[in-house]
């Protein structure tokens, strides 16, 4: 390396010279929310043990639920199945994205996210970056619990586009729901932290919800806790889609609690963030 | 041109708190344009919670600085455009080759697909790092991620560089190629900020060092105008008869004009010299006395002496065995 080469305008340029944006743009937003997803696929390639809980999980999760519950509840497999695929597609999404909580804990411990940090870049874009990148995730979760769904037995009345709307709604509600996880993996200490509590919101939410079992089944009390439940409304909009193919208001519920969420999570998310260390 | 724009950074009575405790504790900082300031001090000083302030990775808890006239609490935005930050930990993605890394930054800082690219490669072949281009950076050793390091601190060619502890961890021969790099980022026109805790680091680098102990800064100056508060080099003298270090260091005294120093261990004294000549002034007066003597050492003033010299306690980190030579 020669003197001659290294920064060759350095010297010659002044400060003053240099225009200073004063906030991203929207367009730099999405460039640079793009490059960060294109590391965190870089990084998903190189380390595949990452896909086990949208790989292997959903298999042994739809076999073992409808085995196990299929009689209870419906008093057969095949006729649990249309209850129960909608209801599993919200669980897996919830577990998926709990993980995108800790591997964002996990992340932002490592040094490159002070480099992150230190640069003039888009503070959402370190976010929303792997939060893209987790569609992928959220993505073979569903195509996943379908095709098991569907080598079960189970026959959507809804047709093909029916369960294409269903994975599509799959898809949104997990990365809206991942925003809470992510402002986790903001506040928490550790990446334990962020599996340990995100355990504790995950099954409240997934089993104190419509998702495997009719809810009027359950006390008054509980039922109330159900049907403000935004998973609840998720399964609830999902099973519309697939079995029946239709785009009913609980659908337009569903998108209202997912944008909810994301406006609540999303902010809090970057504002933990751009505090934290 | 006023004053506050001249400057590259102008910081007044920074303070940074966690909790109960002052990491830094009303630090002042003036670095002009084109030079190389050092920031000397020992684990725990509070060098990089001062530097992570300046870079906006902390907010400030007190104080005001700016950077080239820019406010850095009020315009975060600005001043991530005016630095480039090289951590102490080299803060790349470990999981990506070399390129990847340098495209990610090009990308982030606004390169287009092909010039992120063009940079990347341009950037290793200037590190030395082309064959490593494509090798992951867990396989990397220290001395290659500090280089990838500062080459992406330099994607965007900031006017000034922060360098957190550039050679802390490095063999001695990687060092040295990281201060040629360093000395050729000078060489064109760069305003570098740098810590260290090494005093030679400083001595070889900065035109003027600031040291700094305990959250607050204790000296500033150059690096001959530090060390002659210390003498240029120190006699080590340890007497066989731990009893009569006090009557030794009268003689010293005598000798030189000046209290020495007595060690942690006992028995021994640290005599600053003026002139590394007087050792031997210094050990005649201890013969004619009759006080034999153990062990004799003509070194560099340590850091560890210099903070001795300079608050009047001992450094935690203990690199006091650098340099030493055999006299006696």
């Amino acid at each position: 390396m020669t003197t001659q080469t290294l920064l060759p305008d350095a010297a010659t340029r002044t400060v003053e010279s240099r225009p200073l944006s004063v906030r991203p743009s929207l367009q730099e937003t999405v460039t640079q929310t793009f490059a960060m997803a294109w590391r965190a696929l870089k990084k998903m390639r190189r380390n595949p043990e990452q896909f086990f809980d949208v790989t292997l999980q959903p298999i042994l999760f739809t076999a073992m639920f409808a085995y196990v519950f299929g009689g209870a509840v419906s008093g057969s497999v095949a006729d649990y199945l249309p209850l129960m695929i909608p209801g599993i597609l919200a669980q897996t999404a919830l577990t998926a994205c709990m993980a995108t909580g800790t591997q964002m804990r996990e992340d932002m411990d490592k040094g490159v996210f002070d480099r992150f940090k230190s640069l003039p870049i888009a503070r959402i874009a370190p976010l929303a970056g792997p939060m893209m990148a987790d569609l992928l995730r959220y993505g073979i979760a569903a195509t996943i619990t379908i095709a098991v769904g569907l080598a079960m037995g189970y026959s959507p009345g809804g047709g093909f586009f029916g369960v294409l709307a269903g994975w599509l709604l799959t898809i949104v509600a997990g990365w809206s729901l991942a925003w809470i996880f992510a402002w986790l993996g903001t506040v928490a200490r550790s990446a334990q932290a962020v599996q340990g509590i995100g355990m504790m919101i995950m099954f409240p939410l997934t089993f104190l919800s419509n998702a495997y079992v009719p809810a009027g089944t359950m006390p008054d009390w509980l039922q109330a806790f159900v049907n403000i439940n935004p998973v609840s409304h998720v399964v609830t909009a999902v099973r519309d889609l697939m079995n029946d193919g239709d785009v009913t208001g609980q659908v337009g519920w569903a998108l209202v609690a997912c944008a909810i969420v994301v406006a609540i999570f999303a902010p809090l998310a970057v504002r933990s963030y751009s505090r934290k260390m | 041109m006023n004053e506050s724009t001249t400057l590259a950074v102008s910081a007044e009575g920074l303070v940074k708190r966690f909790g109960d405790f002052n990491a830094v504790d009303g630090i002042d900082l003036e670095v002009r344009r084109g030079e190389v300031f050092g920031v000397l001090g020992p684990n725990g000083a509070g060098k990089t919670t001062t530097l992570s302030m300046l870079a906006t990775l902390l907010p400030l808890d007190g104080g005001r600085a700016s950077i080239f006239g820019v406010d850095v609490a009020s315009s975060p935005h600005q001043i991530r455009q005016l630095v480039g930050v090289t951590g102490q930990y080299a803060s790349v993605d470990e999981n990506l080759t070399a390129t990847e890394n340098l495209y990610l930054f090009g990308r982030l800082l606004g390169l287009g697909k092909p010039r992120a690219r063009a940079t990347a490669v341009d950037l290793l072949e200037r590190f030395g790092l082309e064959e490593a281009a494509t090798r992951q950076i867990k396989n990397f050793s220290g001395g290659m991620r500090r280089r990838l390091d500062l080459a992406a601190s330099l994607i965007a060619q900031p006017p000034l560089i922060f360098l957190d502890e550039p050679t802390t961890g490095l063999d001695p021969r990687t060092r040295g190629q990281m201060w040629d790099t360093i000395r050729e980022l000078v060489a064109n026109g760069s305003t570098i900020l740098l810590t260290t805790q090494y005093l030679d680091e400083a001595d070889q680098l900065a035109d003027r060092i600031a040291v700094i102990d305990r959250g607050r800064k204790v000296a500033e100056g150059t690096s001959d105008q530090l060390k002659s508060s210390v003498g240029k080099s120190t006699l080590h003298v340890r007497l066989e008869e731990r009893d009569l270090t006090a009557s030794a260091a009268t003689i010293v005294e005598r000798v030189l004009g000046e209290t020495p120093l007595l060690t942690p261990e006992a028995g021994g004294l640290n005599i600053a010299l003026p002139d590394p000549n007087r050792a031997a002034d210094v050990l005649i007066a201890l013969r004619e006395a009759s006080l034999s003597i153990a062990t004799a050492t003509v070194r560099q003033p340590t850091l560890d002496e210099v903070f001795l010299v300079l608050t009047g306690h001992h450094s935690e980190s203990e690199d006091s065995t650098d340099a030493e030579q055999e006299v006696a």
